[in-house]
This record gives C-alpha cells, structure tokens and sequence, in this order.
C-alpha cells in the first residue's frame, strides 16, 4: 500500500463541528478494511486531540498518514502551547472552560487517554508558538 | 428475542433514528462525561447519557457504540438526530432520569460493565 495522506483545518471554537474530521477518519480507515479495533484506538486519540484543539489551542491542522505498517496522525495547532507536559498528562488536570464541560470533555483525561489508545505518542510544546501531537499506531503491535 | 421495542414502553420512551427491532445488547454505560466513555477498553453496546448535544453522538460513533438513549428529557435536537442517522446510531430519548432509565434497564437485563 503506498502512503495515503489525510489532511483537515480546525477552526479555533468551532464546537459545533467538533469531530468532523476524526468522523471523516474514521470513515476513510474504514473503507481501507483497516481492523476495526485499530480504528477505534486510533480515532479515540484523534478524536480527544481535536476537541483539544478547538477548545485550548486556536485551532491548527491535522494530517494523516496511512502506510502498510501503520497509521500515523500529526496534530499541529498554535495554540498556547504546554508549560508542563508532565503535568498535562496527569489523569484530572484540566485547564478546561466551562464551554468545554457542557459539552461533555474537560475532565483532565484527554492527553492521558491519548497516549492509553496510541502505540507511540509524542509531545513537542513550544509556549507561546503551538503543540504539536504525533500518534502512530501500528498494525501488529 | 426481545428489541429494543421490548424496552420503548417501560423507559417511555421516544425512538428518534433506527429501527426497533435491534436485539436488546447484554451490556450499557450511563455518564454525561464524554471522556470517561472514550476511555472505556470494552465494547459498549448501549450509552445512557444526559448530554443531549452532538458530541454525544460523535462519541458514540467514535466509541463504536450502536445505541444512544437520551436520559431526563432532554431535548433531541435535529443536528444530533441527523449525526446518528449518518452513523447508523439508534437513537433513543426517555423523560426519567438518568438513574431510573439506568435502573428500569438493569431490570430489563442489561448488565454494568464493571
């Protein structure tokens, strides 16, 4: 399989669209025949980052990378970025807006999450200029 | 078998999306936070939940759930019913609380996923 490319703008508070690419995603893995237990951790992960994104980080870009070993998804946005990384991947730390909670996120479970579904994660945070995920998820793990 | 239908009248239910003769699944998870069903491991057929916006359905499509039921009477809104028909997502709405429509489906059989 040669590299399939996936690529989508979120838009910085657009709540309303919340999870229209990682649905999109999902579809395109789908109809890639892609094992459904694979879909499903990787779609989690895409999904909690791109709530993060309109929510805490001004919007950004998300491309995805699909080849015969694995799938990988880079979530750049220019956000705020993350003093403490370590912090950010405790279970119950939130910096969420009330925004956020009503619609049913900002518990302090995203990131921890994300790293649970993902086979590798990566975290580069510049504050001030944006942060940038990277999730890969292999095949046969 | 017994359906969802089985369960329309106990729950009063109204069924929004989805047809009703879907076999009553074995298990179900009642939350209003979204992140604590996106971190469930397990398949969970059914989600009892009182966040009646999109992203309860985006969850549960995300989630791999086939079953939403919109607890304490919740407005169902169009955006919400046309997400679960584009997802293949019977979408369900009750005027009990949420820990009556959990408890009258506990009665029903449904079991607790831990």
């Amino acid at each position: 399989m040669e590299t399939l490319k996936l690529k989508y703008s979120i838009k910085d508070g657009d709540f309303s669209n919340a999870g229209n690419a990682s649905s999109n995603i999902k579809k395109n893995l789908k109809m890639l025949g892609i094992d459904a237990a694979v879909i499903k951790k990787m779609v989690v992960s895409v999904y909690e980052a791109e709530v993060n994104m309109i929510a805490h980080a001004n919007g950004g870009k998300i491309e995805v990378f699909i080849d015969e070993e694995k799938i990988k998804a880079i979530l750049a946005d220019v956000g705020p970025g993350i003093p403490d990384i370590d912090q950010a991947m405790k279970k119950g730390y939130t910096t969420a807006s009330e925004e956020v909670r009503q619609m049913g996120f900002g518990a302090g479970m995203g990131l921890p999450n994300i790293k649970k579904n993902s086979d590798d994660l990566q975290i580069e945070s510049i504050v001030g200029v944006g942060t940038t995920l990277t999730i890969t998820s292999y095949f046969k793990s | 078998m017994r359906t969802i239908q089985n369960l329309l009248e106990p729950l009063q239910a109204k069924l929004h999306t989805g047809c009703t003769d879907v076999a009553i699944p074995e298990y179900a998870f009642g939350s209003d936070l979204m992140s604590d069903v996106l971190t469930l491991e397990d398949q969970v057929p059914l989600l009892i939940t009182g966040l009646a916006n999109t992203q309860s359905i985006r969850t549960a499509e995300m989630a791999d759930i086939e079953i939403v039921l919109i607890a304490r009477g919740k407005e169902v809104t169009k955006e919400m019913i046309d997400l679960a028909n584009e997802n293949d997502i019977v979408l369900l709405s009750s005027p009990f609380s949420l820990y009556k429509v959990c408890g009258i489906l506990y009665q029903n059989g449904l079991k607790a996923l831990y």
